[in-house]
């Protein structure tokens, strides 16, 4: 099946640019990395035929949250951009060792428990349009969920006047 | 030739199933701790963070798509995770402008000024 192609392929940009992510030296790199990470989501969310969820995922996150990340970087410029604070070699290969076991033991429980087998089918047999995300979303029945999004949208409000006072000059 | 060829058929056999995702999400949750356990910046935990946030997305579409596909609960989860993560970041990037102001530099070494 082309899915497993195209998973396969998604996979491996997102686990290689994440491990690249989480080991380069230049925070600048870094942050190129994470777009590619945020790209190969939305590209997963395209796969399972979440057109919306993907096209929020490349503006929010490639979009908004990354450029921010370069904003922040380039003005906090006069540090030595590189991570060379970097702890020791020995707390590094503790963590790797405690990473190691948390993934190994995470992996053994997902793998040895099985989920209900439905395959992944191609994303034309199953799309959730926009029209029924937005009567959700702005609906206050059963399944309705109206409470939420005015929630947040009251935290993205504290959000903006939050961070307007954290970072404005005194 | 011949053997790229059955490669090719074999891969083309194998379905993807729920596991693949969160095996997936699992990993890179775990690239994440260890980002976050071996990093020096506040910028660089924060896009380690970020990695951790995502994996969660997934693991929230993956469930809905897989398991419940007539539902959309975990689609509008995710959502939501996205604009909560988008707020988080902005708050976090101011917090660490001000920090850059006051300490000229970004290292939480130097960030113990709360700690006695």
């Amino acid at each position: 099946m082309a899915q497993t192609i195209i998973f396969l392929i998604l996979a491996v940009i997102i686990l290689g640019c994440g491990i690249l992510a989480v080991t380069t030296k230049r925070i600048m790199h870094a942050a190129t990395y994470l777009m590619f990470v945020l790209f190969g989501t939305a590209g997963l969310y395209f796969l399972m035929g979440y057109t919306f969820l993907a096209s929020v995922q490349v503006m929010v996150y490639a979009g908004g949250v990354v450029v921010l990340y370069i904003f922040a970087l380039m003005l906090t410029g006069r540090q030595d951009k590189k991570d060379n604070h970097s702890v020791s070699l020995a707390k590094k290969f503790a963590a790797l060792v405690a990473t190691l076991c948390g993934a190994g033991l995470f992996l053994f429980i997902i793998v040895s428990h099985r989920f209900a087998e439905n395959m992944l089918t191609a994303p034309s047999e199953q799309t959730t349009s926009v029209k029924l995300i937005g009567q959700q979303l702005l609906s206050s029945d059963k399944f309705g969920y109206l409470l939420p999004f005015e929630v947040v949208s009251i935290l993205l409000l504290a959000c903006i006047i939050g961070s307007l006072i954290i970072a404005r000059k005194r | 030739m011949d053997r790229l060829n059955e490669l090719i058929n074999i891969i083309l056999g194998i379905h993807v199933d729920m596991t693949w995702f969160l095996v997936l999400s699992a990993l890179m949750m775990f690239i994440g701790i260890y980002g976050f356990l071996t990093r020096r910046n506040t910028l660089a935990i924060l896009i380690s963070v970020e990695l951790m946030l995502n994996a969660a997305d997934i693991n929230f579409a993956a469930f809905n798509r897989m398991l419940f596909p007539e539902g959309q609960e975990g689609y509008i989860f995710a959502l939501f995770s996205i604009a909560i993560s988008a707020a988080e970041t902005a708050i976090a990037i101011a917090v660490m402008i001000n920090i850059y102001r006051n300490l000229k530099n970004n290292f939480v070494a130097n960030l113990d000024k709360l700690k006695w």
